[in-house]
């Protein structure tokens, strides 16, 4: 039973790590900031998931599993929120997203249009 | 609890990896002219570091890589660079031989006295046959404390730790004495009323986590403090993440608010009262005939033989050590947190208070 | 066996999330990749820690998680306001023009 748990918790921490890399391709590959943040700060918080949640299926009920468990809190409050910050940032210091030929807000059409 | 042990090969490889990004770290810092560049990177670099360092086994040096390098050291470069330009001048070519090659030689000489030295673990190597077995082999007697690594620093070479911790403390004494206290940024403008913090709704998210984070960072840095004997942490580093909680909320609420709730006058009285903590508990095993910092001495012995569980028949005095680490390490806290705290105040009371507009 | 692998492909993540850090345009780019790293770090350590059979390393991670976020304050002041001290409230620029104040870093 336990030889199980560790390997479905061993693949969760596998999937977890193959969601990093994802991310961390989508960060390479996307054309401006907006969708590298999109990418970057989605595929943390879910390889994040994965991977803590595997970590405690594989040490089972411990004080272990507690820790992993206030990590997973600490990166679901501090993650999100440092994302937020930064395109915040880079929204209010000028940065814009590449829209083609539409735009989203009636102020980045009159901006284009200036 | 399986065990996962994976074969040497593993260790080296990742040790290969991990090394290989920081050489490039290291290159692209030289190259880059823009200094905030150089401030993000020299982050990642302590990432990597850090986690190089918890390959290599050494917990408590990766802790504090980790809460120095993470938290305070970008923040205060940052501060840094607010007074200064942030692109440094391009240097010609020319300038730049002599120092390479001063670089070139010296290193090759680190590299060719590396080729002597012993292997990592190697049993006969002279920091592990000394002294270094003495400690392996009689903390938990002496001492009584399960990390070694906390009872050689506060205990075996308390006077070590003595001198690094005047060491932050007359750091942040030179900060002080270059830049002030950054007590001007508590006269600039008046402090704004509350009904007009509540109003703006601007930056909600971060106020709201920032509310969150920092009852939970200062108590994670008292867990740090007191669980530096069980586990890797100690003084310093639960020192760092009080500092970083109080950072934290100067960031978030404004440096006024902050410096009313820890005055800069308290921050510096509390930076010199751990160093006099440190060496006072020097001073009491003195006055009761022992050595300076020989804790064993920290309580007369008629008072010791009276403690539950006192262990003096063996030699080993387990109250005496545990209270006087406990002191020590109380002192070590406080210098650190505020003299950390007081570097901050000193750099970002000192940079103008700008309008949102850019350069104002 | 398979938390090596993980382990291993957490460990090229970090190495391919290093690229935005080094080539990013701006430097939004450079601290996006620097919080990501972050974060990928907080993974890593607790995942070797399982690997090597030595769990305590999870403080380490804990206080990284807790501290990596602060920086990223740090440098989102230093883009908006050009100054540590602010507080976020106060300066808050007013609705309707808020996005765009600020200029370029």
């Amino acid at each position: 039973m336990s030889e199980v748990v560790t390997w479905i918790g061993s693949s969760l921490a596998v999937a977890g790590a193959l969601a990093a890399i994802i991310g961390s391709l989508g960060v390479i590959r996307f054309p401006d900031f907006y969708t590298r943040t999109h990418a970057a700060s989605i595929t943390d918080t879910g390889a994040a998931t994965l991977m803590i949640l595997g970590l405690i299926l594989i040490s089972g009920w411990s004080v272990l599993a507690l820790k992993l468990a206030i990590i997973w809190a600490f990166i679901m409050l501090t993650s999100p929120t440092a994302a937020h910050a930064l395109t915040n940032a880079a929204y209010g210091a000028g940065e814009r997203p590449q829209l083609g030929p539409w735009r989203l807000f009636d102020r980045d059409r009159k901006e284009a249009e200036r | 609890m399986p065990s996962f042990a994976t074969p040497l090969d593993a260790n080296t490889i990742v040790d290969i990896a991990l090394l290989a990004m920081l050489a490039v770290i290291v290159v692209a810092v030289a190259r880059t002219r823009s200094l905030l560049t150089a401030i993000i990177l020299t982050s990642v670099y302590s990432f990597i570091s850090a986690v190089w360092l918890v390959v290599m086994d050494a917990a408590d040096v990766s802790f504090t890589e980790a809460v120095v390098g993470a938290g305070v050291s970008t923040i205060i470069a940052l501060g840094a660079i607010l007074l200064t330009r942030s692109e440094c001048s391009r240097i010609p070519w020319r300038e730049t031989l002599l120092p390479l090659l001063l670089v070139t030689v010296t290193g090759g000489l680190l590299v060719y006295a590396a080729l002597d030295l012993p292997s990592l673990g190697d049993p006969s190597a002279p920091a592990n046959i000394y002294v270094g077995r003495l400690y392996l082999q009689h903390a938990e007697h002496d001492i009584g404390t399960p990390n070694i690594v906390t009872a050689v620093l506060s205990s075996y070479r308390g006077f070590d730790t003595l001198g690094e911790t005047t060491v932050i403390f007359a750091a942040g004494l030179g900060v002080a004495l270059l830049l002030g206290f950054g007590e001007r940024a508590l006269q600039d403008t008046p402090r704004p009323s509350m009904a007009k913090m509540a109003e703006s709704g601007q930056h909600v998210v971060l106020r709201v986590s920032a509310k969150m984070l920092i009852p939970m960072i200062s108590i994670y840095a008292f867990y740090v403090q007191f669980h530096g004997d069980l586990g890797p942490g100690g003084g310093f580093q639960a020192g760092v993440i009080m500092a970083v909680a109080i950072i934290l909320h100067a960031l978030v609420f404004g440096l006024q608010e902050t410096m009313e709730s820890i005055p800069p006058q308290l921050a510096r009285g509390l930076s010199a009262f751990g160093v006099l903590l440190y060496a006072g508990v020097g001073v009491v095993n003195l006055t009761n005939g022992g050595n300076f910092l020989d804790y064993d001495h920290l309580f007369p012995r008629i008072f010791e033989e009276g403690l539950p569980d006192s262990h003096l028949v063996g030699g080993h005095h387990i109250w005496g050590q545990h209270f006087g680490i406990l002191a020590i390490e109380l002192g070590v806290f406080l210098t650190v947190a505020s003299t950390m705290v007081t570097i901050f105040y000193a750099f970002a009371g000192r940079a103008p208070d700008l309008s949102p507009h850019g350069e104002g | 066996m398979l938390l090596a692998a993980a382990a291993a492909g957490l460990m090229t993540a970090m190495a391919l999330g290093l690229v935005r850090a080094l080539i990013g345009p701006t430097s939004y780019d450079r601290i996006l990749s620097a919080n990501s790293f972050g974060t990928k770090t907080v993974m890593f350590i607790a995942l070797i820690g399982f690997v090597f059979g030595r769990p305590d390393f999870l403080d380490i991670a804990i206080a990284y998680a807790l501290i990596n976020f602060v920086a990223t304050i740090a440098l989102m002041k230093f883009f908006r306001y050009r100054s540590l001290q602010a507080s976020l409230s106060r300066l808050a620029p007013a609705k309707d023009t808020g996005a765009d104040a600020g200029g370029a870093p």
